[in-house]
Formats: C-alpha cells, sequence, structure tokens
C-alpha cells in the first residue's frame, strides 16, 4: 500500500489523481503458430516447435494463419471495436530471440480500433486499439549476473517465436490500481469467453504493462508517463501501480521531474526500476511487411464471427444474479457469481437451479467447491451434479456429506447416491441427531451453561463436537438449530 | 491453352527451340540419356569456369544422382518431364536442400538450407537437373558480380569485362555453354541487365506469377524469380513451369499464371507497340540503334510502332534506391550471428551482433543497409520511404495510361555494353545508373524481357527489353519471339565450352 494516503473512490490520492493505460499481450490458442504451422504450444522441450519460417530462416516466408484473425475478431468484436482492414508492419530492433530481427504486427492499420470494456463496478474502459502481431523466442541468460550485459552465455527457444499475440491497448481511464486489477481481471474473463485465449498469467499468455502517470487532482493535462513491464500477476499489477503512483508522486512533491521510461517491476523488492529512458528508446523502423498482404474482413465473415460467440462474463454473471431475483444481490453472492463465472461454471448454477435446487445453495457449492478443481468442474456430468444437490437439498445428506461426494464426483464421475452409500453416508434423522446433541451437552455441562447465559461463540464449540461425534453426517445448520431449542 | 500437355511436347513450341529443348526431346525420347547430359555440362564447367567463375558451387554428385532417376523414369516409361535431363544453374541465392546457399556473402558461407526453394522444386519436378550454385553480387546487390565475397565472374565474350549483374554467374553459364538454362533473380534489372551484357535471354515475371519462397530476399516487394536463357521459346517453356500460386507466398497472385509458350508463333501483325523514349535517350549510339534497327523489324512484321515518352520513368532510379534498400535493411537484419552462418565471438551478444556484420557484409551490402536504415528512420520516413512509394505509385498509372495505347513497350535493356571490371566500383552511382532501364518494372511489377540483338562496335551483345502490363506475358514473349528472329547474328563468345 502506498505510505497510507487516503484514497477516494476515483483513486485520488493527496491531491494527485493518477492515470493509468493498460497494454494487455494474449497468446491466442490456435493450434498452429501465426505465420506457419508449427505447433503453438506451452511448455514442450525447447527448439522443438519450430521450422524455417519461425525461425526466420534466409528465404522462408510467412503465411498468415487465418484462425487467428478470427481469434483476434472474436476479441475485437466482445470488446465492441470496430474492425477494420489491416496491414502488418515490421517492427525493426535487434534481439536474440526474435528470429529475423524485426517482428510482425500491426502499427497505424491495426485490425480492431475504439472499443470499450465494461468492469463489474460499472465504470467503463475505452479500447484504442486491440491488434494482431507475432511473439518472440524466449530466452535464458546463464550464469554472470543474469541479464543479457552480464551473462556468461545466453540460450534460445523459439519455440514461442511466432505465436500469435494480440495485444489490446487501452485509453488511459483507469483511475487506480484496484480498477487496473478490476480491468485486467474482466479483461481475461472475456478473452477465455471468446475462446481464443487461455489467460493465464502465469503461463505468460497473458501479459500486462501498465503506463502510469499522475497529475493534480482536477486538472485535466496528462503527466509524464513511465511504462512498467514484467507483471505476472493480479497482484503484482497492483503493488507496482500502487509504488509507481507513489514514487512518481514523491517526485513531484519534491520538486523533481517524472522522466518519460520504461520500468521494470522487481516483484521480491517491491520496487520499479528503470530500464530505459525515452532517449533511449529504439527507432523501430515501421514499414508495411512487404511479404503479406493487406487483411480485409468482409461483412460476411465479421458477422459469422460474431455470431460465434457466446454470452460474456458481465451477461452472465446478469443471468445468474436474476436467479435470485430483481433486486441487486448482496457482496458476498456477487463475489460467489464472480468465481462461478471466471471459471466458466455458470451452466452447472443455471441448470440445477432450472431443475429446482435453490440457487443460493448451488452456488455456494459450485463457487466454493466446484470452482476449486475448475477443470473437472467444467467436466462433470451436469445430471449428477444436480442428483447430489438434491440429496442435499432434501436433507438426505449433510453438507460436509455432500462435499465428500462432489470431491469424488469431480474427480473420478459416478452416480452421487451410490457414492454416498458406497462410503456409508447419510444424513442423520432429526432423532438421532437430538440424541448425540444432548449427549454432548451432558458432557460439557459447564459450557453448556455458559452458552445458555449468552456466550454465543459456545455454538462452535457444540457444533464441533457434534460433527466430530457422528463422522461429519450432522447438518450443521440442523445441530444449530437444535442447540437454539435446548437452550430456549 | 493446351501448355505443355500437347503431342511432342515440349518441342511444340514454335520458334528457335535452344539446347535446353533439345536436350529435353533427346532424353525424353531416349536417343540421349540425362546422365551423358550431366556429364556432358560438368565437363564444359571443367573447361571453362575456371576463367569465367561463372559458379560457386558445382554439384557433380547430386547432379549424377538427378540424372540418374530421370533416366530411370525414362527407361520405365514414365514422364520425366517437360525439361527432361536439363541440367540447370542455379543463382546462389536461391534455397538448395542441404547444398550450399551463400547469396555469395561470407554471412552465409558454408550455410546449407533445410529446404528447396519453391522453383527448384518445380524444375526438378519438370526432370530439371540442378548441376551448380552461380554467382552473383552479394546478396543480389550490385549490377557487375563484382560484389561478391567469392571473387568476379567474367564476360565469355571478353574476360576484361564484367558480365553484368547481380545475376551475372546465370547470365554467363548459359552464354558460355556451361548450362543450357539458369535462374536468376530481378530486383532492380538483375536477370535482364546480365542477359543483355552477355547476349542471352533474360526474363523478369510479373510479380507474384512465381514463387519467391526460398528466395533469399533482398527487397521482397521487388524481387522476382525468373529464367537465363539461349532462346525465347526457352525462357517460356521455363516460365511456364516455375510459375503459378504457392500456397507459401502470399504475394503470389490467386489467379491463374497464362501459359505462355502457345502464344510464340502468333506475329505482330496489328499489335500496338509503343518506343519508349526515355528508354533510349541517353544510351550508347551501338544500344540505341539497336532499338531502333529491331523496332523497325517489328514495325516491317507488322506491328504498328510509334514512339511514346513516358515521362515519369525518370524517377524510377531514384526511387528504387529508396525502396530496395530500405526493405533490404530489413531483411538482412536476421544475420546477426545466432542461428546461423557466421559468427564473430565478442563479449556481449550486441557485440557479437555487430562483429559478426562487420566482418560479414561487403562494402555494397554495408551501404545499402545504411542508407536503407536511414530512409526508414524516424522523421525521414516521409520524405524518403513514403515519397518513393508515391512515385511507384506514379509510374504505375502512367504505364496504366502507355498501356492503354500501347500492347507492349520497347526499349533498351541497358545503357551501355559490358564495361570494364573495375571501371566503376569507386563510383556507386555510375553504377547504378546501369539499371535505369531495367527499374520501372519492377518498380510496377510489371513483366520485362531482354533479347539479344546484334553487337556493338567492339563486338560486345546488346540486348533489347520488351515490357509489357501486369500478367501480360503472353503478348511479351509473343513480341520477342519476333524481335529474336529478326535479331542479327551474335558472334559466338570467346570464351566458350568447345
Amino acid at each position: 500500500m502506498s505510505g497510507g494516503r487516503a484514497k477516494t473512490q476515483s483513486g485520488e490520492t493527496g491531491g494527485w489523481e493518477p492515470v493509468i493505460g493498460l497494454e494487455v499481450h494474449c497468446e491466442l490458442k490456435t493450434q498452429t503458430k501465426l505465420f506457419c504451422s508449427c505447433r503453438n504450444a506451452f511448455g514442450d522441450p525447447p527448439n522443438t516447435n519450430i521450422c524455417p519460417v519461425c525461425l526466420g530462416l534466409p528465404g522462408s516466408l510467412p503465411v498468415l494463419n487465418i484462425r487467428a484473425v478470427e481469434y483476434a475478431m472474436r476479441i475485437g468484436l466482445a470488446l465492441h471495436c470496430e474492425i477494420r482492414p489491416s496491414v502488418f508492419h515490421r517492427k525493426n530492433y535487434f534481439y536474440p530471440d526474435m528470429p529475423k530481427d524485426y517482428q510482425v504486427s500491426q502499427y497505424d492499420a491495426p485490425i480492431n480500433v475504439e472499443g470499450w470494456l465494461e468492469l463489474p463496478d460499472d465504470s467503463r474502459v475505452r479500447i484504442e486499439r486491440a491488434h494482431m502481431e507475432e511473439d518472440t523466442g524466449k530466452t535464458s541468460h546463464i550464469g554472470g549476473g543474469g541479464r543479457i550485459h552480464d551473462a556468461d552465455h545466453s540460450l534460445v527457444d523459439y519455440n514461442r517465436a511466432g505465436v500469435p499475440l494480440v495485444e489490446i491497448v487501452s485509453k488511459p481511464d483507469i483511475r487506480s490500481s484496484g480498477q487496473a486489477r478490476l480491468y485486467a481481471s474482466e479483461l481475461r474473463g472475456i478473452l477465455v469467453a471468446t475462446g481464443a485465449s487461455d489467460g493465464r498469467m502465469e503461463e505468460g499468455s497473458m501479459r500486462v504493462d501498465a503506463n502510469v502517470s499522475v497529475r493534480p487532482a482536477g486538472t485535466f493535462e496528462l503527466g509524464t508517463r513511465c511504462e512498467i513491464k514484467n507483471l505476472n500477476s493480479l497482484r503484482s499489477l497492483g503493488r507496482a501501480i500502487e509504488y509507481e503512483i507513489e514514487r512518481q508522486v514523491g517526485l513531484l512533491e519534491a520538486g523533481d521531474k517524472v522522466i518519460q521510461q520504461t520500468r521494470h517491476w522487481n516483484e521480491d523488492e517491491g520496487v520499479t526500476v528503470a530500464l530505459r529512458s525515452k532517449e533511449e528508446a529504439f527507432d523501430y523502423r515501421y514499414f508495411p511487411e512487404p511479404d503479406l498482404v493487406p487483411v480485409v474482413p468482409d461483412a460476411g465473415w465479421q458477422s459469422e464471427v460474431a455470431a460465434s460467440l457466446g454470452p460474456m462474463p458481465a451477461e452472465r454473471r446478469d443471468k445468474l444474479a436474476a436467479l435470485f431475483g430483481p433486486e441487486p444481490v448482496g457482496r458476498a453472492v456477487a463475489d460467489q457469481i464472480a468465481t462461478v463465472v471466471e471459471h466458466g461454471l455458470d451452466g452447472l448454477v443455471t441448470a440445477a437451479a432450472g431443475a429446482g435446487i435453490d440457487p443460493g445453495r448451488v452456488l455456494a457449492r459450485t463457487a466454493n467447491e466446484a470452482a476449486a478443481e475448475p477443470e473437472a468442474a467444467r467436466r462433470v456430468d451436469v445430471a449428477a451434479f444436480i442428483a447430489l444437490m438434491r440429496m442435499e437439498q432434501e436433507g438426505k445428506l449433510s453438507a460436509t456429506q455432500t462435499k465428500t461426494v462432489l470431491g469424488e464426483l469431480l474427480e473420478h464421475g459416478g452416480d452421487p447416491a451410490e457414492i454416498a452409500r458406497r462410503r456409508g453416508l447419510e444424513a442423520l434423522d432429526t432423532g438421532s441427531l437430538s440424541v448425540v446433541v444432548a449427549e454432548t451437552i451432558a458432557a460439557h455441562p459447564e459450557e453448556w451453561q455458559r452458552f445458555v447465559d449468552g456466550e454465543e461463540k459456545l455454538m462452535g464449540f457444540f457444533t464441533g463436537h457434534v460433527m466430530r461425534a457422528t463422522a461429519g453426517q450432522a447438518d450443521g445448520k440442523a445441530v444449530a438449530a437444535e442447540l437454539i431449542r435446548l437452550r430456549g | 491453352m493446351t501448355g505443355l500437355g500437347g503431342p511432342g511436347a515440349p518441342g511444340a513450341p514454335s520458334g528457335r527451340p535452344g539446347p535446353a529443348l533439345d536436350i529435353a526431346r533427346a532424353v525424353r525420347a531416349g536417343s540421349v540419356s540425362a546422365l551423358e547430359t550431366v556429364e556432358r555440362y560438368l565437363g564444359a564447367i571443367e573447361e571453362v569456369d575456371g576463367e569465367l567463375h561463372a559458379f560457386v558451387s558445382v554439384l557433380h554428385e547430386s547432379a549424377r544422382r538427378e540424372a540418374g532417376a530421370v533416366d530411370a523414369k525414362v527407361a520405365g516409361g514414365d514422364d520425366p518431364g517437360p525439361l527432361a535431363g536439363v541440367p540447370v544453374a542455379v543463382k546462389d541465392n536461391m534455397c538448395t536442400r542441404g547444398i550450399p546457399t551463400t547469396c555469395s556473402s561470407r554471412i552465409l558461407e558454408g550455410w546449407c538450407p533445410p529446404y528447396d526453394a519453391t522453383v527448384v522444386q518445380r524444375l526438378r519436378a519438370a526432370g530439371a537437373i540442378v548441376i551448380g550454385k552461380t554467382n552473383l553480387d552479394e546478396f543480389a546487390m550490385g549490377s557487375s558480380t563484382e560484389n561478391s565475397a567469392f571473387g568476379v565472374t567474367r564476360n565469355p565474350h571478353d574476360p576484361g569485362r564484367v558480365p553484368g549483374g547481380s545475376s551475372g554467374g546465370s547470365a554467363v553459364a548459359v552464354a558460355a555453354g556451361m548450362a543450357p538454362l539458369a535462374l536468376g533473380s530481378d530486383t532492380g534489372g538483375s536477370i535482364r541487365q546480365p542477359a543483355a551484357l552477355c547476349g542471352v535471354v533474360g526474363m523478369k515475371p510479373t510479380y507474384g506469377t512465381v514463387s519467391r519462397y526460398g528466395l533469399v530476399a533482398f527487397a521482397s516487394s521487388l524481387d522476382q524469380i525468373g529464367p537465363l536463357t539461349t532462346t525465347v521459346t526457352e525462357s517460356a517453356v521455363v516460365f511456364d513451369v516455375i510459375g503459378g500460386q504457392d500456397p507459401l507466398d502470399s504475394t503470389c497472385l490467386e489467379r491463374p499464371v497464362p501459359r505462355t509458350v502457345t502464344a510464340l508463333d502468333e506475329g505482330v501483325e496489328g499489335l500496338r507497340v509503343g518506343v519508349v523514349r526515355e528508354l533510349v535517350e541517353g544510351v550508347d549510339a551501338g544500344v540505341g540503334g539497336a532499338v531502333a534497327a529491331a523496332a523497325e523489324a517489328l514495325a516491317g512484321a507488322g506491328a504498328n510502332v510509334e514512339e511514346v515518352s513516358v515521362p515519369e520513368l525518370r524517377h524510377g532510379l531514384p526511387a528504387y534506391y529508396i525502396v530496395a534498400p530500405a526493405e533490404a535493411s530489413s531483411n538482412l537484419s536476421r544475420y546477426d550471428g545466432v542461428r546461423y552462418g557466421l559468427r564473430v565471438e565478442a563479449d556481449t551478444a550486441e557485440a557479437m551482433n555487430a562483429a559478426t556484420r562487420a566482418a560479414g557484409f561487403g562494402p555494397e551490402v554495408k551501404r545499402r543497409i545504411l542508407l536503407g536504415t536511414y530512409a526508414l528512420s524516424a522523421g525521414y520516413y516521409e520524405a524518403y520511404y513514403g515519397q518513393a512509394q508515391k512515385v511507384r505509385t506514379l509510374i504505375i498509372d502512367a504505364l496504366a495510361a502507355a498501356y492503354q495505347r500501347f500492347d507492349v513497350l520497347v526499349g533498351a535493356t541497358t545503357p551501355t555494353t559490358a564495361f570494364a571490371i573495375g571501371a566503376k566500383v569507386d563510383d556507386p552511382w555510375a553504377m547504378y545508373l546501369s539499371d535505369v532501364c531495367t527499374v520501372p518494372s519492377n518498380l510496377a511489377g510489371h513483366p520485362a524481357i531482354s533479347i539479344p540483338f546484334g553487337s556493338d562496335g567492339s563486338g560486345l551483345p546488346i540486348g533489347v527489353q520488351v515490357l509489357a502490363p501486369a500478367l501480360g506475358e503472353p503478348v511479351m514473349f509473343q513480341v520477342a519471339a519476333v524481335v529474336e528472329s529478326e535479331a542479327p547474328v551474335l558472334a559466338p563468345p570467346r570464351v566458350h565450352a568447345p
């Protein structure tokens, strides 16, 4: 956090207003690379998915992957962009992990322009462009200082070279680190929903750079910005922006100037450090890539792609919230809804609710238990899941037992009733539960007196004892109800 | 169109068949084996290339192996293809699998591509045999084949003179009888200019009709592969073999490439021929005289010949020398010592890049990289590259207007005949002027062909150029065949295989 400065909703901090724009690179999950038929895969042995084209061997030529164009269009359409005839350019600079020593990218004629993204807090961030480009290889610097200038030697893996990317550039509409995180997270949800990318920041399939500047609150002129790189998680995105705002405000309040530069986020030390300033910036010598022809998606293709898009996260969240009636849902339910949609499990909730399961119950089970195993949950047999929810709803299984059965259902599949039977799981009937509760009270008279006298936290003490005594067969809510009944 | 499929193909086309088609006919008929043919040409190379240095590598083993495969096909009764058993010399900027492809540069010395260029595949599929790789100006940058890291190639008509360039090795291989046909690449005249200076036929196809896959790029928007041959007929046959869409080259035209061999004997009766003032003014008297004689011959054969002025062509050379180096500066970035070719070790990656490029590139390549880098730099882009692209559009429009009135245009291929070795190496601008008549076709993406048309007072060959609009190859060959048939007989080169 930034030195305890008071923050307002707008992100204003001590008389300064942060202005933030994000550049998000996402890898498209096409089967093959952008300009050749090499496999687009993460984690394969180094330099196994390479060919003359993605190695940039002399004489090789690129051929555009139409599926990548389609994915880029999906992203553009999901972000309400206009799709335009686009041209690839060459961005020229030397770097060992770039086989041709230029990157094929889109420059002044990107495929997607002028869209917007609405965040769950109802704020809207405008999208400047979402263009296509090729990824570079990956360099590992070995020995020495571990950076390109001081390593003993470097190894390059070109598997990633030529992997299709879409770079989504926002307008500087973001005003706080929280909003930046929200934007990145919402964007990730959209990328996943389009099927164009898996949006994994840890694996680098989604990479976020932040442009940060500050200006006196209430003014409109933009301050000098710094671009922050190496943000590998939502958490580091938030931390780096906080740090950078504080650093820039510190400079300005001390009468210094912010220098326009690219800065590297050091996760361990929690600081940004200068990489290069504007004066040292590369002259990329962009010019139209003569080996490719312009991409001109016609109206028919555009509407075909638009029709292939499913609902986006915001719409899906609204649909889940509607299960709870017309009034806005509370914070807890909203969080559960967000989790369920983020993991693509909303289908389970709507199906179960449609089959008569209480929406709150199925939402909780899905957000808390199923979402912990999202891959398995997306594959689970929906009918079996609904059957399990019904068993819990009808009191045939306690909450704890339901979770146990759900765990096995996710892992191995099967019939929930059969799983419960095999594991000897059935909820205690009310009579048996009363007996166990009575025995527990009898065994702890002192605690019971204190509970009767109003020490509410002892509810947990008794519930815990009953749960242990019944090996989880008791339903927590039923135990609580019985304790309150006995207290009178 | 019947193309090459007709009876007796490839002998079907009329006009002078030439050595390549003679060989193909004999090999197909079984009267000569491909292996005998290969041995004969390997002998010819052995005989004269010591003096001329057209080849940077001669492929004894693989050529014999390929010849064996052709002979087996003939023996087995299979169709060995229209170029059965024809040895072909390939400019050393086209990739040949497992065979060094150097671009006559130290930076690629010893580099063996893991794949064949599309044109090489297509030639082999047609029965041709790659007999060697020919010398060029480094990365095709030059007009004399003097800018080769592996030595100068000499003109067989006068070994004290240059063969032209950059496809000088290919032109000399054909002119001196070391190969019946050759492939070159033409970015600003690199096929037509050496063809003219060596007395052979050199043709640059419409941009996008011949795949560039496997051609090591000089200037991608201008480069095009084409044949160097003894006759116009052979040129048309090779164009028909190597042309056509290639899924590996996105700039290949999607429409079918017109077949040309069937157009050769149609004559020029009623065709409208424009003699372009800008392609004859200022050229040597001998060259100008040859163009005039060719025009007269066309008129005599029934064409309507008129003079035409296309003043925009005068801007071609400066525009070319912006666009080509700009693209080259980017295309040649990849020679950085990281993945293949030369590496000069240094303390850091950046220093290694710089040291490798400093040692690996020759002075002309460096000059063009510098020119191109400058032309693309922030603040200069519009004034140079942007402006050059506008000139390009201007030239395309001006030629389009000319083709409203004419079916083809004719002019000189080169302002002079072959010049002495060393005469222009210290004066780049004088050297660049060698391309003044040829660059417009590259800037416009149009086809053009140089046909030998007699010689100057010193017995040096002269080329006459026929230009056509995009995809105008059939009419271009049609006119070229008449020019060829009317051309004065050229004395055989002083240095020639027996």
